[in-house]
């Protein structure tokens, strides 16, 4: 059995909304409330719910962009949020994150070299021909070429885009990766092949993901283990062959419900071998 | 909220053509005439690295009541055909063939007939409804304004009718809302509120562009069940834009398969997933996650990317990416092959 990599503990978080009245209280918002998980090295942990549950705020926190309102985020041993500034800097090599749009993630104005490279320069202060070996490295992990360094984002397309991003999180070889709806933006065989590729990281790397998507399929495919968010609490977990077909919660049902399938309709084949060549 | 029982006949494609039999509905059997025609309509957008054709010849037609879908990649020309139905491709635009909508001919109209119609005879719906409306006007307005601007309506007058379409689209409230703005409002119920805004004048065409691709999914199936059910009660035609394999299923009798600007699959639904008669359809379908796949499953992948519309090759569009291909479909492009009952598709190894 693998050792835990990342333990969340209790985890609430409020944010204060607006003062509607001079005089009276600001009214808060409960966006995550008493959230508790472990995550073993080298798995997958899905977690789904609607806009509103509170998956980007697990996000935040699990990444140590926010402060916790109560509990904890341990991570191989460290506890994130109590740690002095200089040692979370240094922490943060180890968690690494995937925006959902890699056309609003990646800055127009600079290389790809530069982007890729950034978190190196930043956490580790490597020098400048370290930076570029390494970034070879990743650009070549997720099946980019080295002269890809030298061109802007608006120069490749969205699935290669968000390629880029993640040869950006893996260039500081991350112990977790974080990964906000990865392929929601992306067109289906786009989406295909970025699946591919994150499955194939981990084999390669052992990276762990937190895997945050509302797609369930996507989520099935990914994860060894799921959990429902629904207005800030888990209300269920559980591994994913379990949870999407014996949903026990009512709210799992509903999701699972609202999919649209093609498999309701009569005579449909479930699994149409491809006769498309494998891709590289 | 309990869900409502889907629409007999349109919303549910099995429960349509269970509800008929054996056999498909074909549009030239039909006795009455075509809401909407689309002949070889062939659209060159000037981009900066020259005239790139954007539509390369695509025809389909569509009977009040009909529910059509086109299906589609980034970059397939989806949506530049709902913006040519609709007289609103960029400046610069060329376009040949025809678009006939109840018997007149659209492309040839000036921006003021075509004023007229959008709004008027076309409802639009839209991917973002936070896009769509207007930020700093109540929905109430905006519902009211084509109902003033088409239908001459007065401003009491406008306001009710604008408060029967806020109920007809199920939006709680709807008193209240209609002097609530925008922000105020979830995204589903933004999506609403566009969609009354659509059916204000009572269109005879509904055309919607991934209306529920911004949203979560129990919404999404809500909005759908709602277009679908507005649809078949007052008869009109949907065009429905998607990159979504199962909102087609769900939703539409027709489906048209687009790639690289050519319709390359067409057919009703059922048919078109129960035979995936071309290469892409049947990529497209092979690279869909679906649930109760095993965990590591690897994906199959269409190989390469879709290529640049400016430097499209010769003959069929996929050629480069299709594992069945051969030296003749580099030479010219397909012709339309039958494949079933008013289902074709344009590849020449559909036996293969």
């Amino acid at each position: 059995m693998n050792e835990v990599l990342l333990a969340v503990d209790n985890l609430s978080k409020r944010y204060k909304l607006p003062r509607e009245n001079l005089l009276a209280a600001a009214p808060e918002v409960q966006a995550l409330a008493g959230v508790s998980f472990t995550l073993r090295a080298g798995k997958s942990l899905g977690v789904v719910g609607e806009s509103g549950s509170g998956k980007s705020t697990l996000a935040r926190l699990v990444m140590a962009l926010e402060k916790p309102s109560t509990g904890r985020v341990v991570l191989d041993g460290l506890d994130l949020h109590a740690l002095p500034p200089e040692a979370l800097r240094q922490a943060r090599s180890k968690l690494q994150m995937v925006f959902q749009d890699p056309y609003g993630s990646l800055d127009p104005r600079r290389s790809v070299g530069q982007t890729v490279a950034e978190p190196l320069a930043v956490l580790h202060g490597a020098s400048r021909a370290e930076q570029r070996e390494r970034a070879v490295e990743a650009l070549d992990a997720v099946g980019l070429r080295a002269a890809d360094l030298a061109k802007y984002p608006h120069e490749f397309s969205g699935g290669q885009r968000q390629r880029i991003a993640i040869a950006r999180a893996l260039i500081t070889r991350p112990k977790l990766i974080v990964a906000d709806e990865p392929v929601s933006a992306l067109d289906v065989s786009v989406q295909a092949q970025v699946l591919n590729l994150m499955q194939d990281l981990q084999d390669r790397f052992g990276v762990t993901y937190l895997f945050i998507s509302h797609d369930l399929a996507v989520v099935d495919l990914v994860c060894d283990e799921v959990i429902v968010l629904w207005q800030g609490r888990i209300v269920e977990q559980g591994p994913p062959e379990r949870l999407f077909t014996a949903p026990e919660h009512p709210y799992t049902r509903r999701l699972l419900a609202a999919v649209p399938g093609i498999a309701g309709m009569a005579g449909m084949p479930q699994n149409v071998p491809s006769p498309l060549p494998r891709s590289p | 909220m309990p869900r409502r029982a889907p629409a007999p006949g349109l919303f549910c494609a099995r429960s349509f053509w269970a509800s008929r039999g054996v056999g498909y509905r074909c549009h030239v059997s039909a006795p009455q005439p075509e809401l909407l025609t689309v002949t070889d309509l062939r659209v060159t957008l000037q981009t900066a690295r020259g005239p790139a054709d954007a539509l390369r010849g695509i025809s389909f037609a569509l009977q009040r009541g009909d529910t059509v879908g086109l299906i589609g990649e980034s970059g397939c020309g989806k949506s530049i055909t709902a913006l040519a139905l609709m007289g609103l491709l960029p400046d610069g635009a060329q376009v040949s063939g025809s678009i006939r909508l109840a018997g007149q001919e659209l492309t040839t109209l000036d921006e003021t007939a075509l004023c007229r119609l959008r709004g008027n005879r076309i409802g639009m719906v839209f991917q973002e409804p936070m896009t769509a409306l207007n930020p700093l006007h109540t929905v109430g307005r905006q519902i009211a304004e084509p109902l003033r601007l088409h239908k001459g309506l007065s401003g009491t007058a406008a306001r009710a009718e604008a408060l029967r379409l806020l109920q007809r689209v199920q939006l709680p409230q709807a008193e209240q809302r209609l002097d609530a703005y925008p922000h105020q409002l979830s995204g589903g119920q933004r999506q609403r509120v566009v969609i009354a805004i659509a059916l204000a004048c009572g269109p005879d065409l509904l055309v919607a562009d991934e209306p529920t691709t911004a949203l979560d999914v129990t919404i999404q199936r809500e909005v759908l069940d709602l277009i679908a059910e507005l649809v078949a009660e007052d008869g009109m035609g949907l065009l429905l834009i998607s990159h979504d394999l199962g909102v087609m299923a769900q939703t539409v009798q027709r489906l048209l398969v687009m790639y690289g600007g050519t319709v390359v699959e067409s057919g009703p639904t059922a048919a078109v997933f129960e035979r995936l008669a071309h290469p892409y359809t049947r990529g497209l379908f092979a690279a869909r996650p679906r649930l109760g796949l095993k965990r590591g499953t690897r994906l199959a992948t269409i190989p390469g990317r879709v290529p640049e519309l400016a430097d499209m090759p010769r003959g069929c569009p996929f050629a480069e990416r299709c594992g069945l291909v051969i030296d003749a479909c580099r030479a010219a492009d397909p012709p339309p092959v039958p494949v079933g009952l008013a289902h074709e598709a344009r590849c020449l190894r559909v036996d293969a």
